[in-house]
């Protein structure tokens, strides 16, 4: 595979003829209509995910500069775990992407694991896939919910995403206790048993949904004003994506056959049959389909595994909650979230608390492409540019 | 044709709006003050001291050992050990917190420290209407407005409830029997002494 040497290519060489010729202009700071514009978007503003800020150099509406200001929700999420025991920080990860508590959960566990070599019981890992997916189903149903409220469509689609997203956050509290930091996954399986009837209420949930997706279909992805919107807006190209360490479905969506649950068969996901769906473009249509797609699949996943999950117990007996001690050592856990590859990285140096904690967010990383994205494209676009990218602040900021 | 899409998506969202005229589950708003959803058995807010007995502070399970101090993730407990020496429900005399408080503004209900509890000491409520207008005293929760009776737990979790019973019951019997065969032997060794001591040797 070939590699562009440079990662921030011009945009001639990405292909857009929209680019405006600046030689024409008159200079920045002299008089006259050419003179370039700077916005501070955010970070309150309300079409701006969360608590970030973009400074957007503007000449008329084009964005002709982006720099992306993050920070503000920073909480010391890397330096508190290591400095309380590993399980304390469990809690704490939940608090990451807000939105997906339990993948978060699952790839910390994961690492821990990997770091001490526990068996997840067969059970715990079914249990762990069906969270998973759920909780992708949730996200993928608000992403696209928030990306058309940037677009102009204020309620609908978004209310319509929520309603659903509603049903899953009940199955989460009548599992876990809470609606989203569910803090519930533990090295070597899960926190407690589900509670009974939760697979039929599952089961019920989950079949559902191909109904409320078809609905969701119908309502957007014909519509010409989305399509007009969206499609040649913010295109990412192949080898941009490669260099630049994007994953998940911005990855995808740009064509690139990368699916962690593929590639790693972490857990147990080698025993489903899931298709990865790929873009063409990589525009911002791209990465609303890939997600619509993606819902789809996990429906699937969900169906084999609500189908296949065996009893047994859900924690490996030699897991321990209290003086956990792991060996000297260091390991990895990464898992394909909802927003791309969500990975721990711990140090032990056998004491009670982490040595090295660090988590590599998947938001953060696919948000630095988000210049290159821009560049050339009206301001209005860069608001929906930001929302297909997906990201929380939670996970960007730590 | 060019709009077919907008008008589709129209479509859908009359169908929805008019069958919420049709159909109760299209209606998904509850209307809170007035209407509230009855919590699941897993629910969790905030912990609270479970007692056994009429007297909270004699029943009392919490032995200050400060486990759940320590893992507590944002360090919200703080406890102080008692200088003398209590019964527990073995009838073992065990130390009990002096000071036990947990600042409500910093928990995160993350039920950390019921699951390290060795004493199925403390627990989580399930009652979640907690805000004070008090930001000080109001919100730093002492163990008198955190203990309840064991009927309560029994109350909100009770299939916990009874599993901690079970398991209590059974470890106290185990100490019953422990402290009777003890006792026993040391009636029997009392009663014939040159016997172990020839056994010793």
């Amino acid at each position: 595979m070939s590699h562009s040497t440079t990662l921030t290519p011009t945009l001639e060489q990405r292909g857009f003829a929209a680019a405006p010729n600046y030689e024409l202009l008159p200079k920045r700071g002299s008089s006259g209509d050419g003179e370039l514009l700077e916005v501070s978007m955010g970070p309150h503003h309300p079409s701006t995910h969360g608590v970030f800020r973009m400074d957007v150099v503007l000449d008329g509406e084009r964005v002709v500069k982006l720099k992306p200001v993050f920070g503000y929700l920073h909480r010391n999420h890397e330096k508190i775990a290591e400095n309380t025991t590993y399980l304390a920080s469990m809690p704490y990860t939940d608090r990451l992407d807000y939105f997906c508590s339990l993948t978060n959960n699952w790839a910390y566990a994961l690492a821990v694991e990997k770091l001490v070599g526990l068996q997840v019981p067969e059970r715990a890992e079914y249990i762990r896939v069906i969270t998973a997916e759920l909780t992708r189903l949730q996200n993928h149903a608000c992403l696209i919910g928030f990306l058309l409220q940037d677009m102009g469509a204020s309620g609908t689609p978004l209310m319509y995403a929520f309603r659903e997203r509603e049903k899953i956050l009940d199955l989460f509290e009548s599992l876990t206790g809470a609606r989203m930091m569910c803090n519930y996954m533990r090295f070597g399986g899960c926190r407690c048993d589900l509670p009974p009837g939760w697979l039929a209420q599952t089961q019920q949930v989950v079949n559902e949904t191909p109904r409320f997706l078809d609905e969701f279909e119908r309502l957007l992805c014909e519509n010409e004003i989305l399509m007009a919107r969206t499609q040649r807006v913010g295109a990412l190209s192949r080898e941009l994506a490669i260099n630049t360490g994007i994953t998940g479905p911005m990855l995808r969506a740009a064509g690139v056959n990368y699916d962690l649950r593929k590639v790693d068969h972490y857990g147990i996901y080698d025993r489903f049959e899931f298709k990865v769906p790929l873009g063409d473009h990589g525009d911002t249509y791209d990465r609303y389909m890939i997600r619509v797609l993606e819902m789809r699949e996990s429906v699937k996943i969900l169906r084999q595994a609500l189908a296949a999950i065996p009893d047994g117990p859900i924690i490996d007996p030699k897991a321990k909650l209290r003086g956990f001690r792991p060996k000297a050592g260091e390991a990895y856990g990464r898992i394909e979230a909802p927003k791309g590859e969500l990975g721990f990285y711990l140090i032990s140096d056998g004491s009670p608390n982490p040595y090295r904690y660090r988590v590599r967010p998947p938001s953060f990383i696919n948000l630095t492409v988000l210049e290159d994205l821009c560049l050339g494209h009206l301001i209005g676009d860069a608001v929906i540019i930001l929302g297909s990218v997906d990201i929380v602040l939670g996970e960007v900021d730590r | 044709m060019l709009g077919e899409g907008i008008i589709k998506g129209m479509a859908e969202t009359a169908r929805n709006f008019l069958g919420s005229y049709v159909s109760d589950e299209r209606l998904t708003t509850v209307q809170y003050p007035e209407e509230r959803i009855p919590q699941t058995e897993n629910a969790r807010q905030f912990p609270f001291l479970v007692h056994d007995g009429e007297d909270w502070h004699k029943g009392l399970r919490c032995v200050a050992c400060q486990i759940c101090e320590k893992e507590c993730p944002p360090k919200c407990i703080y406890i102080e050990k008692s200088k003398d020496k209590k019964p527990d429900y073995v009838g073992k005399p065990q130390f009990y917190p002096a000071v036990f408080d947990i600042d409500l503004a910093v928990c995160m209900s993350c039920q950390i420290c019921v699951e390290v509890c060795p004493f199925d000491a403390i627990k989580m409520n399930i009652e979640y209407e907690l805000s004070t207008a008090d930001r000080f005293g109001g919100l730093l929760v002492n163990k008198q407005q955190l203990a309840r009776p064991n009927a309560y737990f029994h109350k909100i979790h009770p299939t916990e409830a009874a599993e901690v019973d079970a398991r209590l019951a059974a470890e106290k019997a185990k100490a019953n029997a422990k402290a009777k065969a003890a006792a026993a032997a040391a009636t029997k060794t009392a009663a014939a002494p040159p016997a172990t001591e020839a056994a010793t040797k």
